[in-house]
């Protein structure tokens, strides 16, 4: 493999609160190849967006990124000063949340917006970047964009709000994209338009993609290769035919056992015992094993990553359920 | 075939009347002219009542012992069709039956007592539990107030229902906020369990859950239906959740059903457009690429719903006359109904 657009290596990302250390992100590592969509899995509290707002130098007091390297297209992130860091987010590397509401400016028009973010980065004159405004609002599929410039965001509907977050993210054809949930909020059919604009422009632009969600579903249809998230840690990585097709550790094979759609009508799920840990004051060990069959006392001491299964299949398990490369 | 204990077990069916039947149902919510409005129009404006159709002449039955699953995108009426049914909400024209009866036409007392056999769970476990009332309170309010329980026992009941749900009896001296959202779903269930219900409408009870937790919920709710002889509405967007529980599903799409069909004969072959292209987004984990074909445009604003069929302006088959006029939901084959034109040219 070529070298990769980005190189995550041992991202901590702690939070300081009264109560506590919260270990949201603990020794994150993984890369994003150029083009490729990676989805980063999970439930809620895994530290999924954590790893997202890290990537983009978002996190707030009483939280900091503690150790670990991002390395995007060789330069490194951390070592960024704020104001080099503004100019390379929007620029190079771009997010779109869950909330297309909170993301918007109420009081703002939509043209006043993206042009702002256009011209943030470059020097243009305001007729050029209207153009170019427009132009992004029509390869999202919006009808009547030079209407549809001048509406404020209440204007729109939740999946066309949405289109307008992705459109502003992909104004400057950035290297990357951070994708926070993006569908959660939008209903089946308008999400299956948002996946299906996202699919059409990453491979039409070559823009990589780290797509955060809690749905499997859209994970296996979207995405490359797939990272799965459990207290703040990677518990499982490959690609998305060898995790979700030959799961190695006990939560991912327990993840999709829970989802209904798998099952025959009727039957009982096979659900995951217990309920996620609490990432204050985690005690050493596999974060999983309260909730894992396969757990024995080795389970006590933190597993590291290694190999299993598929040619690019790794584990943070003592027993995983594929067999170990030799 | 049918996983329905009830109705497998009981007297033939046809026999009896439905657990409960709509019939004709709808609900508007009118915006009316304020003094401002009606002075204006009298000089010649031509403000006009705001009157959204949020249901349509909906007509419905769940049998005893069936899990009926609604499902449709929001603002197509399902959390208010729920509502009514339940009577949360009054309504606007139609009739409710509870086992062939009229319901109303009940006199207080009688509608009072008839009113604790339906039940609802609803979505959000945070918002709709109080924050400032313990859980021995939430869960044991309802039946001491309609005096199931002496308020000596309410203790002992709770207990009980705590039990029944998954709870730990001994956490019901604790607050809402202390309590974890799998927890605080469960506590919403031995709620509506108190009062010792026969029906309850199950509105997106799951949808604000993780998944591993929704497994556990959704189990409970199968137990539960088991051991009570429950029988559920269950009100979700999801279709994988709806496929999984339900025996028949009805599809809303803009205040009316657009097709009510067998759960599995609806999954397997759906009738109307508008189910074929919900269907297509069902979500299945298949590590395989797909590429997500979508069905164009959004539900359109119940305020000014498209006249005749109100799917047709995003129906790939669209006909001239599908703008002119309804479809009537009709059966297709015994125990199918489905609104479109294409059935019956």
């Amino acid at each position: 493999m070529s070298e990769p657009l980005l190189t995550v290596e041992g991202l901590r990302t702690h939070f300081f609160t009264k109560a506590g250390v919260v270990k949201a992100v603990d020794d994150v590592s993984f890369t994003v190849g150029r083009g490729e969509v990676v989805g980063l899995v999970g439930e809620s509290g895994c530290g999924k967006s954590m790893t997202g707002y890290s990537l983009m130098g978002l996190i707030d007091a009483p939280g900091r990124i503690v150790d670990g390297s991002i390395v995007l297209s060789g330069v490194d992130l951390r070592a960024l000063s704020a104001e080099e860091m503004r100019n390379l987010r929007g620029n190079r590397i771009a997010m779109i949340f869950q909330d297309p509401m909170m993301t918007l400016n109420p009081v703002l028009r939509i043209d006043a917006q993206m042009m702002e973010a256009i011209e943030a980065h470059e020097k243009v004159t305001r007729g050029e970047a209207r153009a170019r405004a427009r132009a992004a609002l029509v390869r999202v599929g919006i009808a009547s964009p030079d209407e549809r410039l001048e509406a404020y965001p209440h204007q729109f509907s939740g999946g066309m709000r949405q289109r307008v977050a992705i459109a502003i993210a992909m104004l400057m054809s950035p290297d990357l994209i951070i994708a926070d949930e993006p569908t959660t909020a939008l209903d089946v059919t308008i999400q299956g338009q948002i996946l299906y604009e996202m699919q059409k422009l990453t491979r039409d632009t070559g823009t990589a993609l780290i797509w955060i969600t809690h749905d499997l579903s859209v994970i296996a249809g979207l995405a490359d290769r797939v990272c799965v998230m459990y207290a703040g840690r990677i518990v499982e990585q490959g690609t998305a035919q060898e995790v979700l097709g030959e799961p190695a550790h006990p939560y991912t094979r327990g993840l999709l056992d829970s989802v209904p759609s798998n099952h025959e009508h009727g039957y009982r799920l096979r659900q995951i015992p217990g309920m996620t840990p609490s990432l204050l004051e985690l005690p050493p060990g596999c974060p999983f094993r309260e909730r894992c069959a396969y757990a024995t006392a080795v389970c006590d001491e933190s597993p590291a990553m290694r190999p299993v299964g598929g040619p690019e299949q790794t584990v943070r398990c003592y027993h995983p359920l594929v067999p170990e490369h030799a | 075939m049918s996983a329905n204990p009830a109705t497998d077990a009981g007297q033939p069916a046809p026999v009896d009347p439905p657990l409960v039947e709509l019939q004709g149902v709808s609900k508007r919510f009118v915006k009316s002219l304020d003094l401002a409005a009606r002075i204006a129009n009298n000089f010649g404006a031509h403000a006009r009542e705001e009157v959204v159709r949020a249901v349509d002449h909906v007509d419905l039955t769940v049998a005893a012992g069936e899990v009926v699953g609604l499902v449709g995108e929001s603002g197509c009426g399902k959390s208010t069709l729920g509502r009514l049914i339940v009577g949360l909400l009054s309504l606007s024209s139609g009739q409710r039956f509870w086992r062939g009866i009229a319901l109303e036409r009940l006199d207080a007392g009688a509608a009072r007592r008839q009113q604790l056999k339906m039940q609802m769970i609803f979505q959000d476990p945070y918002a709709s539990l109080n924050p400032r009332m313990r859980v021995v309170d939430i869960v044991g309010e309802a039946p001491v107030a309609h005096r199931l329980v002496r308020p000596k026992a309410q203790v002992e009941y709770v207990g009980l229902m705590l039990n029944r749900v998954g709870l730990d009896p001994t956490l019901m001296r604790r607050y809402p906020h202390q309590f974890s959202g799998g927890q605080r779903a469960r506590i919403g269930i031995a709620r509506a369990l108190a009062v010792k219900p026969e029906f309850l409408v199950c509105d997106e009870s799951v949808a604000a859950l993780d998944v591993s937790i929704q497994a556990q919920v959704l189990n409970l709710f199968m137990e539960l239906k088991n051991a009570l002889n429950l029988t559920y509405l269950f009100i979700s967007h999801d279709l994988g959740v709806v496929k999984y529980l339900s025996d028949r599903v009805v599809v809303m799409y803009l205040g009316r059903v657009v097709e009510s069909a067998p759960a599995a004969e609806l999954f397997a072959a759906p009738n109307h457009p508008y189910t074929q292209a919900l269907l297509a987004e069902v979500g299945r984990v298949e590590p395989k690429k797909r590429t997500f074909v979508p069905i164009k445009g959004e539900i359109p604003s119940p305020l000014d719903p498209p006249p005749g069929c109100h799917f047709h302006p995003r129906c790939p088959f669209v006909m001239p006359k599908c703008r002119e006029s309804a479809p009537p939901l009709v059966e297709i084959a015994p125990g199918r109904r489905s609104a479109c034109f294409l059935n019956a040219p």
